[in-house]
C-alpha cells in the first residue's frame, strides 16, 4: 500500500499490471463457471451431446456413409429396408440411407437455431432495453405495446401464416420464427433493464451527464447478458422444435433436403405398414437434440447463476 | 461458573465449505454453551460465522458444501448432529424458535397471519394436533396479545402486506413463542426496523423473555444492543470465539484486543471524534493464518501469535465472574482449554 | 454563524403520484415525500439530516442531485437556481454537486473497473490522454493504490468500494457532496476509516457536506450543524452540540431514548422520561396538525388540529428552531 510513491511511469506500469491483472481475473472467472457448471453431471452430458451433434453436422459429408442420400436419389432396390446391415437405420421409401439423412438434418436443424437467435436478440434485446430504461414514456408504450400485439398472436399460427403468405421454405419459415420470437426478448430485457435503471450506478451516471448511449450500452447491458445468454441457450432447443413443426406441417425445408420435421412428416405414411423406422429415428434425432441442448441450457443458467462458490 | 448442564452446549465445532478452489475453514473450534434461562449474545461483525453457527445448530445448513469435520452440539443433552431426520423436526419444532432480522421475508405472503400462526401451534407438538378450530384460534389470539399487538381478532384475517415492519417482526415473535420453546434465537431482530421501531421491538423481546426465564440467544453486530439484552457475551472473530465474559464485565473490561477495537470503533453519542477502526480485512477463509487469526490486524501483534493458535485462558474477574479470552497476551492467567497443533481434517 | 451560503432550499415540497382512486374521478393518491422544507448550508460545514424512513431526506437529496424535479420551492446553489433551466442542469452545476450512496453494491457497476468507474465521470469533459494520471491522483487521494483501479468492485470489500464511490464524486471538483448514509452498509470497524476519510477530505478541498443518515451516533462526531425529519417536514434544527445536549422537540427526544448505546456516559444523554411508542403513519394518509401527534407523549389538543410553526426555542438563540405548539410564543402567533 505504500509504494503510491514510486509510480514514475503510469503508462507503463499500466500496462503490464493491466495485462497481468486481467490475465488473472479472466483464469479465476473460468474456473469458476466451469466449477458451477460442471457440479450438475447432466450439464456434463449435455455439453457433450451438443458437441457431438456440432461436430457430426460440421463434418457431415466425411462422417456419413452414403453423403449422396440428402440429394435426388433414388434406389427402389433397398427401398424401406429395415435398420441393420449396410444402413444403420434403415432406408425411407426411396432406398435413402436414414442415418446420413438424420446426420445431415441436424445441419438444417442447427443453422435454423443459430439464424434465428442472431436476428432475434439483438433486435429483441435493443428495443425491450430502450423501453425498459424509458418505463413510463411514450417510446415504452409504442415499444411494448408492438410488441404485445406480436405476443398476442399464438405463436404457431403468425409463424404458419407467414410461413404459408411467403413460399414454403427453410429461408422463409426461419424469418417467420423470427417474427414470432424477438417479443420475448423483448419482454425478458424489458423487465431487466427497468429494474436496473433504479440501481446508484445507473443514477450516477446520469446526475453526472453521461451520454444515454454510455448508459445503455455500457452501464445497463452487460449486467443484462447472464440472463440474456441463459435465454439463448434454452432457446436454441425451442427453435429447433419449432422449425421441425414447421417442416412436418411442410412449410420448412423441402424434399429432397433432409428436414428433421420434413422426415418425421413423409415416414409417417408408412407407420402403419410397419415401417416404423422411417420416421421413428428422424423424431428420435430431434428428441436428442433438444434433451441435449436444453441440458446444455440448464448448465448455463447454473453457470451464470448469482450464487457464490 | 455453576456447574448446571448447560441447555445448549457447542464443543470444538468446526465447519467447512467446500468451493470452488478448495476449502474454507470457516468454523474453527468453537465452544459455547448456554445456561437454562440464560440470555446470551453472540457478537461479531458481518462474515464471521455467527450465522453459520446458528444454521449449524439448527442443521439447516446445505451440504454439500458444508461439512463438519468435528465437534459436538448436545442440544438437552442430545447431540444434535447424531440427531435422526424425525429428531430433528421435533427440536425445530418445539426445541428451538428463531427470529429472523427480515420479517418480511419470514413471512410467507400469500397466506394470512392466522393461518401461519395456526399452522405452527398445531404443529408444534402432537397434543396440538387434536385442538379444534376454536381453540386454535385462542391460541393464535393469546400469541398476538402477548405481544402487544392491537385490534388482534382483526390481525388474524389480514396478510403480512398489510402489516408494518414493527408489526410483521412482533408478529413473528409471537409467533417464535407460540410453540413453548425451550431456546429463543433471535438473529439481528431489529436490523430491518427504523430507530424507535427496533427500540420498541427489542423491549417487547426483552420482557417477554425475563418474564417467560426463556433461555436466548441474541445474534448481532450492534454492541449497543447486546449490552441492553444480554447475562454474557461471545465476541467471534473470523470463525473463532475470541472473548465470553458476562456482558457488564464485557463493556467495562474488554480484554482480547479484537473486542477493544471492535468497541473503540462505536461512535459515541458522547461525542470526541470517531476511532479509525481496525485496520486490515478479515484473512481468508481458504487461507487462513495459522496462529492467530487476528494476529495481521492486531495492534499488540507478538511473535508466537502468528505461529500459534490461543489458546482459551480463564481471567478471573471480580465476584468469581467467569471471563475468558483466548488470547497470549493474558499467557499469565490459568489456560482452559489447549488446541493440538495439528489442523483438524478437512 | 458566517453568512456564506452555499445551498438555500426554500419551502421544498415533493409530492409523489403513486396511484389514483375512483373509478370516475380518479383522485391521485399522493406522498408527501417532502413538505415544505427550508434550510441553509454554510459553506465548509457539515449540515446532518436525521429521519427514519419515510422521512424524505433522502428525497431531498435525489431532489438536490437533480434526480427528481420539485413539485414546488427552490434550491439555490450559490445564488443559482437549480431548477431554472428544468431538469436540465447545466455542467458546471451537476460538477458542483456529488454525492455517495447508501448501498456501495449497488453504486458501482458491477461489470465495470474501478478505471473504468472513475474515467465516467472525468471523460464528460477532459481528453482521454490525462484522464488516466488523474485516476491515479484520484485513488491517491482517498489513500488507495494505483494498482486498485483493474480491479472489479466484487474484489473490493465495502469500505473500499464506498471509497472508490467517494473517489468518484471528487472527480468532477465539487464543492458540494451530498453523502445519503455513506456508512450505514458498513461494519463498525471500517465505519470510521470512511469517516474519517470525509473529514480529511473536507478539510483539504474545502467541502461542504450535506450528511444524510438515521444513524445519530455517527452524526454526533461528524455534523456541524443537525436537522431532524419526520414525515416529510423538518422538525427541529441545531447546531449539533445543543441538538444532543438539549433536545426540545419531543421527536428528538424519543429518536435519542430509542439507541442502544455502550456507556453510562452515553446513557446519562439519552431522554429517559421518553419512550418510544406507536407506528409511524403512513406518508399516504398523513395525520392532521402535527404529524407526530399519533405518538407524542405531550400531545395537546391543538395539536391534533393545527400545524404548528417553525419557531426559536427562546429569543436568545435563533439557531435552534423547533417545530412543535409546546414552544409556541405566548403572544398567540400560533397559524393553521
Amino acid at each position: 500500500m505504500a509504494e503510491i510513491a514510486v509510480s514514475p511511469a503510469p503508462e507503463v506500469r499500466d500496462a503490464s499490471e493491466l495485462a497481468l491483472i486481467q490475465r488473472q481475473n479472466r483464469r479465476d472467472n473460468l474456473g469458476r463457471m466451469w466449477f458451477k457448471f460442471s457440479r450438475n453431471p447432466l450439464s456434463i452430458v449435455g455439453l457433450i451431446m451438443v458437441v457431438i451433434i456440432v461436430l457430426l453436422a460440421i463434418f457431415a459429408p466425411f462422417v456419413t456413409p452414403f453423403p449422396d442420400h440428402v440429394k435426388p436419389f433414388t434406389d427402389f432396390v433397398n427401398a424401406k429396408s429395415p435398420p441393420g446391415g449396410e444402413y444403420i437405420l434403415g432406408t425411407d421409401q426411396f432406398g435413402r440411407d436414414i442415418f446420413s439423412r438424420i446426420i445431415f438434418g441436424f445441419r438444417f436443424s442447427l443453422m435454423m437455431a443459430i439464424v434465428v437467435l442472431t436476428l432475434v436478440v439483438p433486435v429483441g434485446v435493443t428495443l425491450g432495453m430502450v423501453a425498459g430504461y424509458f418505463q413510463g414514456t411514450i417510446i415504452d408504450t409504442i415499444i411494448m405495446r408492438i410488441t404485445d400485439i406480436f405476443l398476442s398472436v399464438p405463436p404457431l399460427i403468425l409463424a404458419l401464416a407467414i410461413a404459408s403468405v411467403l413460399r414454403p421454405n427453410l429461408t422463409n419459415s426461419m424469418i417467420a420464427v423470427s417474427l414470432m420470437w424477438w417479443p420475448w426478448y423483448a419482454r425478458l430485457v424489458y423487465g431487466l433493464s427497468s429494474a436496473l435503471r433504479t440501481e446508484y450506478f445507473v443514477s450516477s451516471a446520469e446526475t453526472i451527464g453521461a451520454r444515454t448511449r454510455h448508459i445503455l450500452f455500457r452501464e445497463i447491458l452487460p449486467n443484462m447478458v447472464s440472463p440474456i445468454f441463459t435465454k439463448m441457450s434454452l432457446d436454441v432447443g425451442w427453435v429447433i422444435i419449432i422449425g421441425s413443426m414447421l417442416s412436418f406441417l411442410g412449410l420448412g425445408v423441402q424434399e429432397p433436403q433432409p428436414g428433421l420435421g420434413t422426415m418425421v412428416a413423409k415416414g409417417s405414411d408408412y407407420l402403419p405398414t410397419g415401417q416404423w423406422w422411417i420416421s421413428i429415428f428422424p423424431a428420435l434425432a430431434i428428441v436428442v437434440v433438444v434433451l441435449g441442448f436444453n441440458l446444455l441450457g440448464d448448465g448455463i443458467r447454473d453457470l451464470f447463476s448469482a450464487e457464490e462458490v | 461458573m455453576t456447574q448446571e448442564t448447560p441447555l445448549l452446549d457447542i464443543r470444538d465445532l468446526s465447519v467447512h465449505f467446500h468451493v470452488y478452489g478448495g476449502v474454507l475453514k470457516v468454523l474453527d473450534r468453537i465452544n459455547f454453551h448456554v445456561l437454562p434461562g440464560e440470555r446470551v449474545g453472540l457478537v461479531g461483525e458481518t462474515g464471521c460465522g455467527k450465522t453459520t453457527t446458528m444454521k449449524t445448530i439448527l442443521r439447516v445448513l446445505p451440504s454439500p458444501p458444508a461439512n463438519i469435520p468435528g465437534g459436538e452440539i448436545f442440544f438437552q443433552e442430545r447431540d444434535v448432529l447424531k440427531m435422526s431426520q424425525r429428531e430433528l423436526v421435533h427440536m425445530r419444532g418445539q426445541g428451538i424458535s428463531m427470529i429472523f432480522q427480515d420479517p418480511t421475508a419470514a413471512l410467507n405472503p400469500v397466506f394470512s397471519i392466522g393461518q401461519q400462526l395456526t399452522a405452527v401451534i398445531r404443529y408444534a407438538s402432537p397434543e396440538n394436533r387434536n385442538l379444534n378450530k376454536n381453540q386454535l384460534r385462542e391460541r393464535a389470539l393469546q400469541a398476538l396479545r402477548q405481544v402487544a399487538l392491537a385490534d388482534p381478532e382483526r390481525l388474524l384475517d389480514s396478510y403480512p402486506v398489510q402489516l408494518s415492519g414493527g408489526m410483521r417482526q412482533r408478529v413473528c415473535i409471537g409467533m417464535a413463542l407460540a410453540t413453548q420453546p425451550g431456546l429463543l434465537i433471535a438473529d439481528e431482530p431489529g436490523t430491518a426496523l427504523d430507530v424507535t421501531i427496533q427500540d420498541q421491538v427489542l423491549r417487547l423481546l426483552q420482557n417477554l423473555v425475563e418474564q417467560r426465564g426463556n433461555s436466548f440467544i441474541l445474534i448481532t453486530h450492534t454492541l449497543g444492543i447486546v449490552r441492553q439484552m444480554t447475562d454474557r457475551v461471545y465476541v467471534m472473530y473470523a470463525g473463532n470465539m475470541v472473548e465470553v465474559a458476562p456482558t457488564r464485565r464485557l463493556f467495562t473490561n474488554p480484554l482480547h484486543p479484537y473486542t477493544q477495537g471492535l468497541m473503540d470503533a462505536v461512535p459515541r453519542l458522547t461525542g470526541g471524534g470517531i476511532s479509525e477502526g481496525i485496520p486490515g480485512r478479515i484473512p481468508d477463509y481458504m487461507d487462513p493464518p495459522s496462529g492467530c487469526r487476528f494476529s495481521s490486524r492486531c495492534p499488540h501483534a507478538m511473535p508466537v501469535c502468528s505461529r500459534e493458535k490461543p489458546p482459551v485462558f480463564r481471567v478471573e474477574g471480580p465476584a468469581d465472574e467467569s471471563h475468558e479470552v483466548a488470547c497470549f497476551l493474558y499467557d499469565d492467567a490459568q489456560k482452559v482449554s489447549n488446541y493440538k497443533a495439528e489442523a483438524v481434517p478437512v | 454563524m458566517s453568512d456564506d451560503v452555499i445551498l438555500r432550499i426554500d419551502n421544498l415540497r415533493k409530492h409523489f403520484i403513486v396511484g389514483r382512486k375512483g373509478i370516475i374521478k380518479r383522485e391521485p393518491i399522493t406522498v408527501k415525500a417532502v413538505d415544505g422544507v427550508s434550510f441553509d448550508l454554510q459553506r465548509g460545514e457539515t449540515f446532518g439530516i436525521v429521519g427514519e424512513s419515510g422521512s424524505g431526506k433522502s428525497t431531498i437529496a435525489y431532489i438536490t442531485m437533480g434526480m427528481y424535479l420539485p413539485t414546488s420551492g427552490t434550491i439555490s446553489f450559490n445564488g443559482r437556481d437549480l431548477f431554472e433551466r428544468g431538469d436540465r442542469r447545466p455542467l458546471d452545476l451537476r460538477k458542483e454537486i456529488q454525492i455517495v450512496f447508501q448501498d456501495p453494491g449497488s453504486s458501482l457497476n458491477p461489470r465495470r473497473t474501478i478505471r473504468q468507474i472513475l474515467d465516467l465521470p472525468l471523460s464528460i469533459d477532459q481528453p482521454e490522454k490525462d484522464r488516466l494520471t488523474e485516476i491515479i491522483r484520484l485513488l491517491e487521494m482517498v489513500d488507495q493504490p494505483p494498482e486498485f483501479m483493474h480491479k472489479y468492485p466484487r474484489q473490493l470489500s465495502g469500505g473500499e468500494r464506498q471509497i472508490v464511490a467517494i473517489a468518484r464524486a471528487l472527480a468532477t471538483n465539487p464543492s458540494l457532496m451530498i453523502l445519503d448514509e455513506p456508512t450505514s452498509a458498513l461494519d463498525v470497524s471500517v465505519q470510521g476509516k470512511v469517516i474519517n476519510l470525509l473529514i480529511r477530505l473536507q478539510r483539504e478541498l474545502n467541502l461542504t457536506y450535506l450528511f444524510i443518515t438515521h444513524d445519530l451516533s455517527v452524526m454526533r462526531n461528524l455534523a456541524t450543524r443537525v436537522a431532524i425529519m419526520y414525515l416529510g417536514r423538518v422538525a427541529e434544527v441545531a447546531e449539533a452540540e445543543h441538538f444532543f445536549e438539549s433536545p426540545q422537540h419531543p421527536y428528538t427526544q424519543m429518536l435519542l431514548s430509542s439507541i442502544p448505546v455502550l456507556t453510562e456516559a452515553e446513557e446519562a444523554l439519552r431522554p429517559a422520561q421518553i419512550r418510544s411508542t406507536g407506528e409511524i403513519p403512513s406518508p399516504v394518509d398523513l395525520p392532521s396538525g402535527c404529524s407526530f401527534h399519533t405518538r407524542c407523549p405531550q400531545v395537546m389538543d391543538h395539536c391534533r388540529h393545527v400545524d404548528p410553526l417553525m419557531v426559536p426555542i427562546d429569543v436568545t438563540d435563533s439557531d435552534h428552531i423547533v417545530r412543535c405548539h409546546l414552544f409556541d410564543q405566548p403572544n398567540g402567533q400560533v397559524q393553521s
